[in-house]
């Protein structure tokens, strides 16, 4: 059970454009929205109203800053949820058979019946995907919304996941990889999408698309670093004046 | 890596117990140690006892105890599994040894056989449990050649230390089984420094920008965190121990762990009585603390790739 498929017949996955995302988390939200009922259900919350909430997700989103030397820093908004990968470790770990990797449609999901809460798989996985349930001791982790992306009693506009469905800038993707005419595909290949830590060899499906090369820099225009304040004259300098009082 | 008490408790008790399983597997066999009752119980006894008690509370510490007979069946691609099922096959050798030792006097023939069957299966589970961290290739102080060697060199040694006591309680001295305990501390030792010296030299591939996609573009650092107190990702897999605690540990370790025991053990080679058995009691009690000491220090300093999106820039 924990040997993985020699391969898919599909490979179902997310592309992720970090151009685009704006870091709001919405993604992030809906994911959990949908999944503490779902095939995964609960996502446990402990102290959620108190100082120190945590609890299990399946997407967290990052921000980072690249500095560019004498360019402009970028922001990267970053998106960070199970890949999927061809080459799943945290599946061939595991000692009981709880971890699996489907060979029809390349998921990986975890049978929460049969997982002993080990971790090993968290400990094996370079992505942080998995979360463990300490509740219900039992190890959690993105389903590909596997109870959405099949359910016939949803619109079939609907049947995708959850966070790709609520996106608002357009920024997530969600289609099958393996067909090199679909229209991820089309877009990983235009777009240059990028293995995350591809060194270890974990051959992830989920794919990043990495920020277009600005064609104007606000440094190209001119524009300074930081806006200067401006001496109001007239009814808004006499406003100004007595406001600063 | 979070160092839990339970995973620090079960690998420096049980490679002690299959250290020691080991040594009374090869000696017995041998006709080194003598094919006494008392000798033959109070040493599977105590090696039995350590290996159990490290594996209950292995056990103990999963999210589903009553579950854990599970984690035996995917021997065909876990080192987990395959650990377990090793753990549970050492017993039947074992046991058979322990009943040619302990009620027939008899350490020779078919018991001999139990015996050396006992000591491979004890090394092989040692080696299952190394392979368990050896595998994952998220952490490189772990992915590397010289955990497997380590892990079992370390259980031999403890094992070692552990027969040394034994033999001293039990009147059967002997130069060749002491000097062993000498050989192994000393070898111990030196591929213990060396792993050391190779994970402080080298860090893993990965890198912040290849974890998020971003090529050598510039430096990368965290702008903002996805939540607002920690997880279970930092507390599980971002530990992290400040570099001046981690060398003064690590000295301690050095001394308390091999350098003391080494001296104990050389010393009891040239004393009798009591005094022997006091060097070769402290030998273990020194070992052991500094071998627990070892033991935290290799999760504590295991650095995640999943560090590097909370802040790391290598791992």
């Amino acid at each position: 059970m924990t040997t993985l498929p020699s391969q898919t017949n599909k490979k179902l996955g997310l592309v992720i454009d970090l151009d685009t995302c704006v870091g709001c988390h919405a993604c992030a939200t809906n994911c959990k929205e949908w999944n503490t009922g779902g095939h995964s259900a609960p996502l446990t919350d402990y102290d959620p109203y108190g100082a120190k909430p945590d609890g299990v997700w399946f997407n967290r989103v990052h921000s980072f800053e690249v500095k560019r030397g004498d360019r402009p820093n970028l922001t990267i908004n970053f998106p960070r949820s199970c890949l999927h990968c061809d080459n799943a470790a945290c599946v061939t770990v595991c000692p009981t058979g709880a971890s699996y990797k489907r060979a029809e449609d390349g998921i990986v999901l975890v049978n929460t019946d049969k997982c002993i809460g080990c971790k090993l798989c968290s400990w094996a996985c370079p992505y942080g995907a998995r979360e463990f349930d300490e509740d219900e001791g039992v190890m959690k982790k993105c389903t590909l919304c596997v109870d959405r992306i099949y359910n016939e009693n949803l619109d079939p506009e609907d049947r995708q996941p959850a966070c790709v469905l609520t996106c608002p800038a357009g920024a997530r993707h969600f289609g099958d990889l393996n067909d090199p005419e679909s229209e991820v595909s089309q877009l990983t290949a235009a777009r240059h999408g990028r293995d995350l830590m591809p060194e270890l060899g974990y051959k992830p499906t989920n794919k990043y698309l990495p920020p277009r090369a600005r064609k104007v820099d606000s440094a190209d225009i001119g524009a300074p670093e930081e806006l200067e304040p401006i001496e109001a004259e007239g009814f808004l300098g006499w406003l100004d004046k007595v406001l600063s009082k | 890596m979070h160092p839990a008490f339970s995973v620090i408790f079960f690998t420096t008790c049980s490679g002690a117990g299959y250290g020691l399983l080991a040594m009374m597997g090869i000696l017995g066999a041998s006709g080194m140690l003598p094919a006494d009752r008392w000798m033959g119980l109070a040493g599977l006894f105590f090696a039995l006892g350590l290996v159990s008690v490290g594996l209950l509370s292995s056990m103990f510490h999963l999210g589903r105890p009553e579950r854990a007979w599970r984690a035996m069946t995917q021997w065909k691609s876990s080192w987990l599994a395959r650990e377990g099922v090793m753990a549970v096959l050492t017993y039947i050798p074992a046991l058979a040894l322990g009943i040619g030792w302990v009620w027939f006097e008899d350490t020779s023939g078919l018991w001999a056989v139990a015996g050396v069957v006992a000591a491979v299966l004890a090394w092989l589970t040692v080696i299952c449990t190394a392979m368990i961290y050896k595998s994952l290739r998220t952490i490189h102080q772990w992915h590397n050649d010289w955990t497997v060697p380590s892990y079992l060199l370390l259980s031999v040694m403890s094992g070692a230390v552990l027969m040394s006591v034994l033999i001293h309680l039990f009147g059967a001295e002997n130069a060749y089984i002491q000097g062993l305990t000498v050989l192994t501390l000393a070898l111990g030792w030196g591929l213990k420094t060396l792993y050391w010296s190779f994970n402080k030299r080298t860090k893993g591939l990965p890198s912040v920008n290849s974890a998020i996609g971003i090529d050598a573009a510039g430096d990368v650092s965290v702008l903002e965190l996805p939540h607002t107190s920690d997880n279970y990702l930092m507390k599980e897999m971002g530990y992290r121990v400040a570099q001046k605690h981690a060398d003064k540990l690590r000295t301690i370790s050095h001394i308390l762990g091999f350098a003391l025991p080494l001296v104990f053990s050389l010393l009891a080679m040239f004393v009798t009585g009591y005094a022997a058995l006091a060097a070769v009691v402290i030998a273990w009690g020194l070992c052991s603390l500094g071998i627990i000491v070892e033991r935290w220090l290799f999760f504590a300093e295991a650095k995640h790739t999943v560090n590097l999106y909370y802040g790391a820039t290598s791992v």
